[in-house]
């Protein structure tokens, strides 16, 4: 099929299959860390609002795949001989985290103040007014851009190649490699990433617009 | 709005009125009070006691201090000199409890200020829940209780969005409400509404006046203060200029609230 064996697109499939096992560590992971980032960025203390920001500086001022190499490297010359699928995950948190977490610091600050001023008003302690008031508004608004930041995830696990971590770019490189059929190889490829990320960004619009409606 | 004719005719909000002499002590007593952002001298030394059962209307000038002297009721600002007592607490000194003070002290905004994402009974038992932990069975029936209160008995499930403004504005009223206050302010809560709706707020008010709960409100409506109130304050650049009943605004004895009274009505 194509000039490739079943065999050769199974292959590319199984790399797909480890792009989406990425995908979702870099999204869990990234929501592990973004969470706190964003309480850490929108809160009142400036010591956490400081230090949250050096980290979201650090990593947003860093290309991607230089993450990769620093954690793989890293933790390699640490004496532990890390299998690329956690160095890879490592740096997808760490991306994930700092982007999400200045999404989400976003969305908390949209909350209108007077919100805050009308829970203080009815008694509610500070962690009642966020959690029973601003988190349930920020969540609301926070649903498209999230959505919308999964494709981002999903297309750059692609870096995770430089590690060679078996993802989808991956395979289709090795199947490259032995079929010298660059457009034919890659242009499955990425049929395959649009086919992943498509429906994420369709449904991001309609969250999108859902949120303009109501 | 009709003259309601009352019982017991409370304390005017005047300083010369000693609070010994007064039956119960005020449940406000402002003396002296200063208030300054930054530079501002916003409040200059204010003077004015609200006694239980009373209804004391704000009026003056925009910037004259009249949202800031009710924030100052509910600790929402603190105050810079001066004493301010509220429900016996002496908020000058700065070791109040904010959140008891709360309980006793509801405020009503112009904005509303509703919770977008609850419905009208949820907004209402929300505080009553977390802060006073009563059960749902019993918050379902508080909130069927003060909303039939503000006459929306019949939204309880509706959200804000689905409200008209004067709605949403009763809803907050009953908000208030079923924290069982012994005091609640109103700050302009009619002035975001369309003149047609702002009369079925002012209706609930009037109901709440007349069943005895103490109130201060900030308002544009004179007619509304001259006949509801017990006793009107006229705030100019930061001071009670003016104050006394209702008729006062007929007969003004300063220059700035004949000229306010002949802008305003
Ligand atoms: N948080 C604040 N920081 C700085 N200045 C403030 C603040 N709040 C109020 N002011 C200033 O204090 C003055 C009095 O404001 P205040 O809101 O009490 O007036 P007001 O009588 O309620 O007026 P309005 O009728 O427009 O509501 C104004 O000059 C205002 O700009
Ligand atoms: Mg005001």
């Amino acid at each position: 099929m194509l000039g490739l064996t079943i065999e050769q697109i199974a292959y590319l499939f199984r790399g797909a299959g480890w792009t989406i096992v990425l995908s979702l560590l870099g999204f869990v992971g990234g929501t592990l860390l973004g969470l706190p980032v964003a309480l850490a960025r929108s809160s009142q203390s400036r010591l956490a609002r400081a230090l949250s920001g050096v980290l979201v500086q650090v990593v947003q001022g860093i290309p991607l795949p230089v993450i990769m190499f620093v954690v793989y490297f890293g933790i390699s010359i640490g004496g532990f001989d890390v299998p690329a699928l956690v160095a890879a995950g490592v740096a997808m948190t760490l991306y994930a985290g700092a982007y999400l977490g200045e999404i989400w610091k976003g969305c908390i600050l949209a909350v209108p103040r007077t919100q805050w001023e009308a829970g203080e008003c009815l008694a509610l302690t500070s962690t009642q007014r966020f959690v029973f008031v601003i988190l349930p508004q920020a969540l609301r608004i926070a649903v498209p851009p999230t959505v919308g930041f999964l494709v981002q995830i999903v297309k750059n696990t692609s870096y995770s190649v430089v590690i060679n971590f078996f993802d989808l770019t991956y395979s289709a490189k090795v199947i490259n490699n032995s079929t010298f059929r660059p457009f034919t190889v890659f242009t499955i490829a990425a049929l395959i990433y649009f086919a992943i990320c498509f429906p994420m960004s369709l449904l991001a619009s309609r969250f999108e617009r859902r949120l303009h409606r109501g | 709005m009709t003259l309601q004719m009352r019982a017991p005719a409370p304390s005017a909000a005047l300083h010369e009125s000693p609070s010994m002499t007064s039956p119960a002590a005020p449940l406000v007593r402002f003396r002296d009070v200063r208030k300054n952002f930054g530079a501002l001298a916003v409040l200059k030394g204010i003077d004015l006691d609200v006694a239980p059962g009373e209804v004391v209307a704000l009026i003056g000038r925009s910037g004259s201090g009249k949202s800031t002297a009710l924030r100052c009721v509910n600790g929402l600002e603190k105050v810079d000199g001066g004493e301010l007592t509220v429900c016996g607490r002496a908020l000058h000194s700065g070791t109040v409890d904010l959140r008891e003070l709360r309980q006793d002290v509801g405020i009503v905004f112009q904005s509303y200020n509703l919770f977008p994402h609850l419905t009208a009974e949820q907004n209402v038992t929300l505080a009553p829940r977390k802060v006073k932990r009563i059960g749902k069975g019993e918050a379902r029936d508080l909130a069927a209780e003060v909303l039939a209160q503000v006459g929306l008995a019949d939204k309880a499930q509706s959200y804000p969005e689905q409200l008209s403004g004067g709605q949403q504005q009763r809803v907050a009223i009953a908000r208030s409400l079923a924290m069982h206050p012994k005091l609640i302010l109103f700050d302009e809560v009619t002035s975001a509404l369309d003149p047609e709706l702002t009369g079925e707020v002012l209706k609930v008010i009037e109901r709440l006046a007349r069943g005895g709960m103490t109130m201060m409100l900030v308002t544009h409506e004179m007619a509304f203060a001259r006949s509801v109130a017990h006793a009107v304050v006229f705030m100019h650049q930061g001071k009670v200029w003016e104050s006394g009943k209702g008729e006062m605004l007929a007969h003004p004895q300063t220059v700035e609230l004949r000229q306010f009274v002949g802008n305003g009505l």
